[in-house]
């Protein structure tokens, strides 16, 4: 039963982290609070369903459509929507405060979008539905692909920002926006790059929770909450923090729910958020505040 | 000082303005009536909205078209006015449902208005309805409390049932079931702490212990719950080979898969709202078979099947297998009582109340306010879900148990 909870609760929690750690990326490094971040992954999540109920084509190939259909979308909403107000930003809170109220607007313009293209029936399919033996213990593969993808992605993504020298220019920015020009940083193309990266996470996050989970054209929100505590959870910009939040949240909701009462699972949620926040007001991962 | 007097006087000014204009418009708008105007929220976007499009919207579309269609409603002299629909979108909160339905009758002055979606919204619509005095026809509202309601709110109609009734007929089968030697008599049941979950698992308990039925696992879960998984492998774990899911659609449609992948199959299986939906015998083909849950149909009722077979074409989408229809037949009473009666609301509230209709549903009648011959359970059969309970009442189907194992894809 132990071994059941903890392979479920890891499960559960590769779908958190898959989802959050797109968002950890555009706040923490391109400095934009996306609340139109979970529309996203309803796009992606539509584009997916679209292909495989009115084309046959499989997930998984939309899956390599999304990657790089979210990375140009991302660009575009950076390049077109974001970067006038970095330019005319005077500071960070600033620079907050515009992105939040644009984005905001962007939210009900993807999900007008959606509603007009798609209506607000509940949308779901099945793919991938087959059991996986792992330990004994029965697995969903789609809720196991979700798994797997968050940590090669996360795992990739990490490598590339602490390997590379263009990573470490990512990191530069995120920590010091204001002296990366310093050393030859272009910092508007390195958070362009951020966002849009951040735009492909949060494509293929659509992809595959669309596989397995329902979803209405204006359910994104609920995405973007999720994402936003893991964010915060696991320190803002970084990708291993949000990995490990969010499997710490799917394992602690999962524990929860198998041992104590299912009905505790938000409380969980939010219980565990305010401990981490109270013990370390950055996260998990996150630095200090100077 | 001096210019905001000049607002003030401004503003009076065209108060009166406005009182001289509507008071001359209703004046001539009476002697010469081009159209019935029909007013109604609904939750178009919103947490709702996914509901709301699927058994509401739908058929008020559908009825708007088909009475534009017949050229419009008619009236007892013969004559026929078209229908000038005013639509809000309540954006999933009932703060809106209330200040649109205030709009319908104070500034938009419809002659009708067709209820919202939910219990909740239904429940804070009625003391409007009432206030203005229009008849309310909730169908998409589950209440135990209807009878109290239509003591209270003269003009409201409940089409629904309660949750009682769903829970009884449910352990009836059960108990059943039990003494015939098909199912061992112990329930494991999760339920969504929210309106419907409540209402139903609350009803429930009680009437399983009557029926002496042994719940052995009985857990709520909060609303955008996501994995099953620890409350199907505890359902599995508990020895009871019934299970029961008081559940919202996406839980609905969850709990069907993860009970695949777990490999769960309880003898007797019955889920919540969005069993009867038509993606999901789509999702689920062969797997639907045999689950169970609230609603149904008559498959031999040939005009049903017209009306499902019209949904699908005139909306695009098919009807859900249990309020959808009723929505419709609604309508048609609504149409029905205006035509025997005109557009005098408190006439057609009473006609609604004592007349009897011929709709979708067959011949129509309502008791003390209430549609109460509904399918209280009803279950997958051949690609349809069938109503089963009342057993006794005509066109009823077969049970049949315990429901298959799932079938691999």
């Amino acid at each position: 039963m132990l071994v059941t909870a903890v392979l479920s609760g890891l499960v559960l929690g590769g779908t958190y982290a898959l989802l959050a750690m797109g968002l950890t990326l555009q706040y923490g490094i391109a400095r934009i609070m996306n609340l139109a971040y979970g529309e996203l992954i309803i796009v992606a999540a539509f584009l997916s369903y679209a292909l495989f109920t009115y084309a046959g084509i499989s997930p998984v190939w939309a899956l390599l459509i999304a990657l790089p259909g979210g990375f140009v979308l991302g660009y575009a909403i950076y390049g077109l929507l974001m970067a006038p107000l970095v330019r005319r930003a005077r500071n960070a809170a600033s620079l907050e405060i515009d992105s939040i109220l644009t984005t905001f607007g962007l939210l009900f313009v993807i999900q007008g979008l959606l509603l007009v293209t798609f209506g607000a029936n509940f949308t779901s399919y099945s793919y991938l539905n087959d059991a996986v033996q792992i330990f004994g213990t029965r697995l969903a593969a789609n809720r196991l692909l979700a798994l797997v993808l968050a940590v090669v992605l996360g795992a990739a993504i990490y490598l590339v920002l602490t390997r590379t020298l263009w990573g470490t220019a990512l990191r530069a920015v995120a920590v010091a926006p204001g002296s990366a020009p310093l050393v030859g940083i272009d910092v508007e193309r390195a958070a362009r790059m951020a966002f849009a990266l951040g735009g492909a996470l949060a494509a293929a996050g659509g992809v595959v929770i669309s596989m397995y989970q329902t979803f209405t054209a204006t359910s994104g929100v609920v995405f973007t909450m999720k994402a936003l505590i893991i964010v915060i959870m696991g320190g803002v910009g970084n990708i291993l923090g949000a990995l490990s939040a969010g499997l710490l949240l799917g394992l602690a909701e999962t524990m929860v729910a198998t041992y104590v009462d299912p009905g505790l699972t938000l409380a969980t949620t939010y219980g565990l958020f305010l401990a981490v926040l109270l013990w370390r007001p950055t996260g998990l991962f996150g630095r200090a505040v100077r | 000082m001096i210019s905001m007097k000049r607002r003030v006087l401004l503003r009076t000014g065209a108060v009166a303005a406005v009182t001289v204009a509507t008071g001359f418009g209703r004046a001539a708008w009476a002697e010469e009536r081009k159209s019935i105007r029909i007013g109604y929220a609904i939750s178009k976007t919103g947490p709702n909205a996914g509901g709301a499009g699927i058994t509401t919207l739908p058929n008020y579309l559908l009825w708007a078209k088909d009475v534009q269609d017949a050229g419009g409603l008619e009236l007892p002299d013969g004559s026929r006015l078209p229908l000038e629909i005013v639509e809000y979108d309540d954006r999933s909160s009932a703060e809106e449902v209330v200040r649109a339905i205030e709009r319908l009758a104070n500034e938009d002055k419809v002659d009708f208005i067709l209820a919202p979606w939910g219990t909740g919204f239904n429940l804070a619509a009625a003391p409007l309805f009432d206030r203005y005095g229009y008849p309310q026809l909730a169908v998409s509202a589950v209440t135990d409390k209807a009878p109290d309601f239509v003591k209270r709110w003269k003009k409201s109609f409940w089409m629904l049932g309660g949750g009682h009734d769903y829970a009884k007929a449910l352990a009836a089968i059960m108990a059943d079931a039990g003494k015939a030697g098909t199912l061992n008599g112990k329930v494991a049941m999760v339920s969504v702490a929210d309106g419907f979950g409540i209402d139903l698992v609350s009803a429930a308990r009680p009437a399983f212990e009557e029926a002496g039925i042994e719940v052995v696992y009985d857990k709520t879960y909060p609303v955008g719950t996501s994995d099953f998984t620890p409350m199907i492998n505890e359902a599995k774990a508990s020895g009871a080979d019934s299970f029961v899911a008081f559940s919202y659609p996406p839980d609905t449609f969850a709990i069907t898969q993860q009970a695949q992948v777990a490999d769960f199959n309880p003898k007797l299986l019955y889920l919540g709202v969005g069993t009867g939906f038509p993606v999901y015998a789509k999702n689920n083909s062969e797997n639907a078979t045999g689950i169970l849950s609230l609603g149904g149909i008559d498959p031999a009722n040939a005009a049903n099947a017209d009306y499902r077979k019209r949904h699908e074409a005139v909306t695009g989408i098919a009807p859900d297998y249990w309020g959808s229809v009723i929505t419709y037949a609604s309508l048609q009473m609504l149409q029905e009582a205006i035509r025997r009666k005109g557009l005098d609301r408190e006439a057609v509230a009473a006609e609604i109340a004592s007349g009897s209709f011929e709709t979708v549903l067959g011949e129509t009648k309502l008791e003390d306010n209430q549609l109460r011959k509904l399918w209280w359970t009803g279950q997958w059969q051949n690609g349809q879900f069938v109503g089963i309970a009342p057993g006794d009442r005509a066109g009823a189907s077969q049970l049949v148990l315990p429901r298959q194992s799932w079938k691999k894809a």
